[in-house]
């Protein structure tokens, strides 16, 4: 049990260090003051987005290979968990940016690159919706998912050189990694983003069980 | 093999076209109409930058109509007999191949169009020119593997377009930032780094579409 499920007891250890550290750890008094505390919640969030898409186009990949239908189901998931790590993503940062730059939304490479993605795998959730047959849905699904993967990534990529300017931090390493984190906040930052994308996986996991069951019981197995 | 394959298949798509005709001067119309519109509503409004984001806009939305007919214009049981005398790379690349063809065409009337109507704003136009062949190729290879997976659901029309903007949006503000520097001055430098980016992307994606093709023909 606990060797199998380490990694779960890890994640809730972890995330609430990370809530409760978070709000104590004392943070470099910059021009956004005690906010630079979101950073612990809103980069998780891209972290978890960023496993789980990557996650997807893993398993969209390997089902072509098998045509396995259990396959299908973790790429499913993992795109739909990764979706709420996306809209969590833009929420935190929206309440940020408000206090930040005094508006919620700014035109700036590293949002749209965010809003994007999360109408490309919208799109993805419609297009699975409008086919009936479940083989040709996942084969369908996984070929968009990956061709959409791909695209995005290059997006979010090429904006940023195409834009030049971006106020958004984070700008000179491909993820977010804040480069110059002051040593206090690093122990609690780099905790905390494991945890979330464990949580990520949890999450998944749990979905993928509850989707199998469903499909058992539409099947007559049970 | 395939090479011949390929050519008779874009063969076989333009004469198509040229039996259909109705189909083709429906598409010249909606890129004419649609330039006209914009012309009477953007009357006084006409910069170098309206004009290039106008253009390119007008350009994607006619691309997304000429191409989302790909594999919806002929019949089921035709495909199935394509299926069995051409291999699948062969169809995307004829597809492809030919929309490139129909792109080609229809974004150099539109350039026409635009320079009757709302006047010339392009300086260096042999640059623009060239930003047309290759928006015409990576809009060809996108929006044709894209309309191969909207063929595959019900009511493609409309999922047409939600596929297909925000992935084709990477080429697009590519395109658009290249054409813009055509409107400002003669000069070439600096630009290397975009077309690089460009012509990765549409490498990219021509490959993509050649790996992933065969799973979405063999139904």
């Amino acid at each position: 049990m606990f060797k199998r499920d380490w990694w779960k007891y890890l994640s809730g250890v972890l995330l609430l260090y990370a809530i409760i550290a978070g709000f104590i750890v004392d943070v470099p008094d910059t021009m956004i003051q005690e906010t630079m505390r979101n950073l612990f919640y809103h980069v998780g969030m891209w972290f978890g987005m960023m496993a789980m898409l990557i996650t997807g186009f893993i398993y969209s990949i390997r089902y072509l290979r098998k045509f396995d239908e259990n396959e299908d189901i973790v790429a499913v998931e993992a795109v739909n968990v990764g979706l709420m790590f996306g809209f969590l993503g833009i929420f935190t940062g929206m309440i940020w940016a408000n206090f930040t730059w005094g508006t919620p939304w700014v035109k700036d490479p590293k949002l749209n690159g965010a809003a994007v993605g999360m109408f490309i795998y919208l799109a993805y959730m419609i297009l699975r919706g409008s086919i009936d047959d479940v083989h040709k849905r996942a084969k369908v699904g996984a070929v968009y998912n990956i061709f959409a993967f791909f695209l995005w990534i290059v997006f979010v990529m090429v904006l940023p050189r195409l834009a030049g300017e971006s106020i958004h931090p984070g700008k000179d390493s491909p993820p977010v990694l804040p480069m110059n984190l002051d040593p206090s906040m690093r122990i609690v930052f780099y905790p905390a983003m494991l945890g979330w994308i464990l949580l990520g996986f949890w999450i998944m996991k749990i979905r993928v069980r509850i989707k199998r069951i469903e499909n058992r019981i539409l099947n007559n197995e049970i | 093999m395939q090479y011949l394959e390929i050519k008779y298949l874009v063969g076989k798509e333009i004469k198509l076209e040229l039996k259909q005709k109705y189909v083709l001067n429906g598409i010249l119309l909606y890129l004419v109409s649609t330039i006209f519109v914009t012309y009477l509503a953007f009357e006084n409004a006409i910069t170098a930058e309206t004009w290039n984001s106008l253009f390119w806009i007008i350009l994607l939305f006619v691309a997304v109509n000429g191409i989302s007919k790909s594999f919806v214009q002929e019949s089921p049981a035709r495909h199935l007999y394509y299926y069995t005398i051409a291999s699948p790379q062969a169809v995307i690349l004829s597809k492809i191949l030919y929309n490139l063809f129909l792109m080609a065409i229809l974004s150099v009337l539109a350039f026409i169009f635009f320079l009757l109507l709302m006047g010339n704003q392009v300086v260096n136009v042999p640059l623009f020119l060239l930003t047309l062949i290759l928006g015409s190729l990576g809009l060809s290879s996108v929006l044709t593997m894209v309309a191969a997976i909207a063929s595959r659901a019900s009511h493609n029309f409309s999922l047409m377009a939600i596929l297909s903007f925000p992935i084709v949006l990477p080429l697009l503000a590519t395109l658009m930032k290249v054409s813009r520097t055509a409107m400002s001055s003669m000069d070439w430098s600096g630009l290397s780094g975009l077309l690089v980016i460009l012509i990765t992307i549409i490498v990219a994606v021509i490959t993509l579409a050649y790996l992933l093709f065969p799973y979405l023909w063999k139904d």
